[in-house]
């Protein structure tokens, strides 16, 4: 397929080939992962329905199947409204600067052993600092509308993503720590051999914090105090309207994908087979590919995080903010010291 | 001793997954939802729905103008005049009901003694302007004339409970 491409484009330049190439590249990584957010919009809506025994969308097609396209149709037909009193600049700057990261932290995404778009050896670190990037798009799309409830949504959800950034980064510390090496791809790799040699089971409380956090980060329930519908109605995106408004819904879903998979990369395996190990069983299981082991552990976080939404009452601030800084960072550091013992002392089976 | 193992159930998250495997369970749950135009519920034959004025089989109106309806409505719905028709007999001159102001307490067909004035199993009506829901004798007689039939059946269905 990319010889086909190189071969056809051969008489251009070898720079405009190869932007080519990178240029379709991150679109097969983009236009999955936009179907995926568009339907995981709608298992959302479909799976809370059903845990409160009711059926959910269901008129848009077969099973409510086209609601998705019905959504994007009737947000991108709609007008988008510029509060007169809102920094005109800055307003459309905000989702264009929460959606940038969501979208660029996925170009590390290592799909499986060969499928990665940049293999880049600090791919963990690159993604921890272009995740953060996305709280400006919060703060000034909060600040940009210039309302109170906005300004209110944006400075939580700043306080909050901030907080659980320090747990969640103290937790891929004991990944790399752990895995030996900030390339994803090889942190996976760290991980052959069986169920049990991934790397949650040695990392069991960071895997949890790590999760957990990535859960506030994304501003989901019950940490959704950024939105928090039933006191400040929306939070930073109140005055959004239409395009604009779903695009910090994109961005949003699109990074609980990538929390997912990342979570699945570092602490269970990534594209390992579950049955690595096992007589039979892995021979049998031999010709499903990675990737499809891959997805479906991340079908699996993404479903925890619509469990969790249709379980918990909202976290109270406060709460939120103990339950960051007194609970999760000394976890994590307690943990990161058993960690840098384990691999000193060279435990097996994950160590050695 | 208590807050050390409180501390622990807080930590292994005991109480959070214990709310999870109920809305676990719930996820499997057969639905409850009836889906409104295509599927109803079953109405009682006490529903309290839309007015009518019935009539005797022969086609002589019920009602007898005495008034005990008009006179129980909380809401002052009900407005009526009497007169004296031709063969000496008591009838209305006017009945009307306001559905902007009835509550469907269904007084008044508990105390008319003829069982004239009954609420019927109809509530999917509408109105476009506010005349539209202000019932007329002669539009509460159409209704009753029109569904005669199960108004009879739902009177003879409770009957046995009156």
């Amino acid at each position: 397929m990319l010889e086909f491409i190189e071969q056809s484009l051969a008489w251009l330049p070898d720079g405009v080939v190869a932007l080519v190439i990178i240029i379709l590249k991150i679109l097969a990584i983009i236009a999955p992962l936009m179907a995926a957010v568009a339907y995981l919009t709608l298992a959302e809506r479909k799976i809370i329905g059903y845990m409160q025994v009711r059926i959910g969308p269901n008129r848009v097609g077969p099973w409510g199947l086209l609601q998705p396209v019905a959504d994007g149709v009737k947000l991108m037909l709609k007008e988008i409204i510029l509060p007169s009193s809102a920094n005109r600049f800055l307003f459309i700057l905000g989702p264009i600067l929460t959606f940038a990261p969501a979208l660029a932290a996925w170009s590390v995404m290592p799909f499986s052993d060969e499928l990665v778009l940049a293999d880049v050896n600090a791919g963990l670190l690159y993604i921890l600092a272009i995740t953060s990037m996305g709280v400006y798009g919060v703060i000034i799309a909060g600040w940009a509308s210039n309302s109170k409830y906005a300004f209110l949504g944006a400075l939580r959800s700043a306080a909050q993503i901030v907080s659980y950034e320090i747990a969640m980064g103290f937790a891929i510390v004991g990944v790399l720590l752990a895995g030996g090496s900030l390339n994803i791809g090889d942190i996976v790799n760290a991980q052959q051999g069986s169920l049990v040699h991934w790397f949650w089971l040695p990392l069991l409380p960071l895997f949890l914090v790590y999760f957990i956090s990535g859960v506030a980060e994304t501003n989901r329930s019950p940490f959704d105090v950024a939105e928090g519908e039933s006191e400040i109605v929306a939070g930073f995106h109140v005055e959004y309207s239409a395009i604009s408004f779903s695009i910090f819904y994109l961005a949003e879903y699109a990074n609980m994908i990538l929390i997912a998979m990342l979570a699945v990369l570092m602490f269970l395996g990534g594209w390992l087979s579950p049955f690595q190990g096992i007589p039979f069983l892995e021979d049998w299981f031999a010709w499903i590919p990675g990737i499809v082991w891959l997805l479906g552990k991340t079908a699996v976080f993404c479903f925890l995080y619509l469990w969790f939404r249709a379980t918990f009452p909202r976290y109270r601030y406060d709460q939120i903010m103990r339950l960051g800084w007194k609970v999760f960072i000394p976890i994590t550091i307690v943990w990161l010291m058993v960690v840098g013992g384990a691999v000193v002392a060279q435990l097996g089976p994950w160590f050695d | 001793m208590k807050i050390i193992t409180d501390y622990f159930k807080s930590l292994v998250l005991i109480e959070l997954l214990k709310g999870l495997m109920l809305t676990g369970k719930y996820l499997f749950k057969k639905n409850v939802t009836v889906q409104y135009p295509e599927e109803k519920t079953p109405i009682s034959p006490r529903f309290r729905g839309l007015h009518a004025l019935r009539r005797y089989p022969n086609g002589e109106e019920r009602c007898i103008a005495c008034k005990l309806c008009e006179a129980v409505c909380p809401a002052l719905a009900i407005t009526i005049e009497s007169e004296q028709r031709e063969d000496g007999s008591r009838r209305t001159k006017r009945y009307d009901i306001d559905l902007t102001k009835c509550i469907f307490c269904g007084y008044c067909e508990e105390s008319c003694p003829v069982d004239s004035i009954v609420e019927t199993h109809i509530f999917e009506y509408h109105g476009e302007e506010r005349s539209d829901l202000y019932m007329t004798k002669d539009k509460l007689l159409a209704v009753g004339d029109r569904y005669e039939k199960d108004i009879a059946a739902n009177r003879a269905a409770d009957a046995k409970f009156r």
